[in-house]
């Protein structure tokens, strides 16, 4: 599914991927770990398509996500680590999803619903207002609904309590089958219970990729 | 086209929620409120008078104020995004670039348009319940001239906001942007004249390419070239050029200047990192 060959990534004379190659299958659920400044976040984004890399390729289903970034896109849920101050109202961000993305509104309803979080009686507010973890449970509802083959979750859980951690857990476990999903942690024990692959990075590079 | 549309239809929704585009609605409202206020449509300068001098005074302040306007409002509109991750967001949904951007675009342009244009209609609108006449080759001439002026300093603004890496960055550009071309240009140009180094029509040639500048002789042209407040570009420009052919130029020129400038900066936005 995911395919990353010898890619490097520089910023300047920066080196902040340095000819990294690793795989992604489906089922594969992975832990990706490392100190901060590791390369995780600029990994997530060259397979996002957002950064051009200085050396190597990522291909996602055989398809570079630059060039084809829209076809790519269509497979893939993105949960960034801290929500952005998106100034849209809840009903405007809820309409830019479905009609970019196919996404249905009774699916986002759903598992909102599910993460116990109320949208309609807030679609009218910017989505920037609501607290850290309304904003959390939101993105993570709109991931899920979107029905990607390959999720990304940045930290996800960094704004959510105990009761949405569990229901975050609880839904991921429903919909994991078939599909690549990647978190991005600090604490292998947070997502323990959901991966079955964990890779280490350092210094741009991936120290140890092992199954679990 | 479905996206390019959702995108401008957002950026002008949000826009209009937004207390920088309230300031500035209520500034044009303003201004032509306070015209009426003062009595400018009843009194007569230097052969101008009733609703002319009004929309004369008007687009004379404009051609100040607009173009810093939508810099500045403009400028943060890709890079603001972009610092804040919103951008990192948003296009994490399968939405190509370019309907990102043009949307942005088309969006931004509705709104910095419309204010502006609909301030002028009021004024004629009122004007004309009030018995004045209505000069209607003046006011053509003017929604032209807005919609040219307002394209070339979207393009100048979009193409700031897809180099600069943070908004701030793109504020000092835009403000330096602003005040080049509306006054430093003209005293480099004024001192080269002065020193009888270069060729006037050389000098004139340059100012031309400004698109402040052409914006300032095209709002008087239709009034008489012997007027003293013509100033010695204009009064040059239009020894030069017929009338018309001026006024095509002024209209054309500044647009298509702009959709370069935005072209040049969707190139730019395409080709390097979006976050």
């Amino acid at each position: 599914m995911i395919e990353i060959k010898n890619l490097t990534k520089k910023f300047g004379k920066a080196v902040s991927l340095n000819n990294v190659s690793v795989n992604f299958n489906k089922n594969d659920h992975i832990a990706l770990m490392g100190a901060n400044g590791a390369g995780k976040t600029t990994l997530i984004r060259l397979m996002l398509g957002y950064y051009h890399p200085n050396d190597g390729q990522v291909l996602i289903n055989g398809l570079d996500p630059i060039n084809n970034r829209i076809d790519v896109l269509k497979n893939i849920s993105f949960v960034p680590q801290l929500p952005p101050p998106i100034s849209l109202n809840l009903d405007d961000l809820l309409s830019y999803i479905e009609k970019s993305s196919d996404t249905k509104r009774e699916d986002i309803f759903y598992y909102a619903k599910e993460m116990e979080l109320d949208l309609q009686g807030n679609m009218n507010k910017s989505f920037f207002k609501l607290s850290g973890g309304m904003k959390q449970k939101l993105l993570i509802a709109i991931s899920l609904a979107k029905k990607s083959d390959i999720m990304i979750f940045d930290e996800p859980t960094a704004n959510l309590d105990p009761k949405a951690r569990d229901n975050f857990y609880r839904l991921l476990k429903e919909i994991r089958t078939e599909k690549v999903m990647l978190f991005v942690t600090h604490r292998l024990d947070e997502v323990e219970s959901l991966v079955n692959r964990q890779i280490y990075m350092d210094l741009g590079e991936i120290v140890s990729d092992e199954k679990i | 086209m479905k996206n390019l549309l959702l995108i401008a239809y957002l950026d002008l929704k949000e826009s209009l929620r937004a207390k920088w585009f309230l300031i500035y609605s209520l500034v044009f409202g303003g201004l032509i409120a306070l015209f009426f206020i003062a009595g400018i449509t009843e009194s007569q300068v230097m052969g101008f008078s009733g609703l002319s001098r009004l929309l004369l005074m008007y687009i004379q302040i404009t051609i100040v104020i607009l173009p810093i306007f939508i810099l500045i409002t403009t400028v943060r509109s890709i890079s603001g995004d972009r610092d804040n991750h919103t951008l990192e967001y948003m296009l994490s949904f399968p939405i190509s670039l370019s309907q990102y951007y043009w949307g942005k675009i088309i969006g931004r342009f509705v709104t910095v348009f419309l204010p502006v244009f609909l301030a002028m209609v009021i004024a004629v609108i009122f004007g004309a319940m009030k018995g004045a006449e209505v000069p209607w080759s003046l006011f053509l001439l003017y929604a032209g001239l807005l919609f040219a002026l307002t394209s070339s300093f979207l393009g100048i603004a979009f193409l700031v906001s897809s180099i600069v890496r943070s908004s701030e960055m793109g504020l000092g550009v835009a403000f330096f942007v602003w005040i080049f071309l509306l006054s430093f240009l003209d005293i480099a140009l004024i001192s080269l004249m002065m020193q009888n180094r270069i060729n006037d029509g050389v000098i004139i040639a340059i100012a031309l390419i400004n698109p402040m500048e052409v914006f300032r002789v095209a709002a008087i042209s239709l009034f008489d070239p012997e007027l003293t407040v013509m100033g010695p570009v204009a009064f040059y420009i239009l020894d030069m050029m017929s009338q018309l052919k001026f006024v095509l130029f002024s209209i054309l020129y500044p647009t298509v200047l702009g959709l370069l400038f935005a072209f040049i900066g969707y190139n730019i936005f395409r080709k390097k990192d979006l976050v």
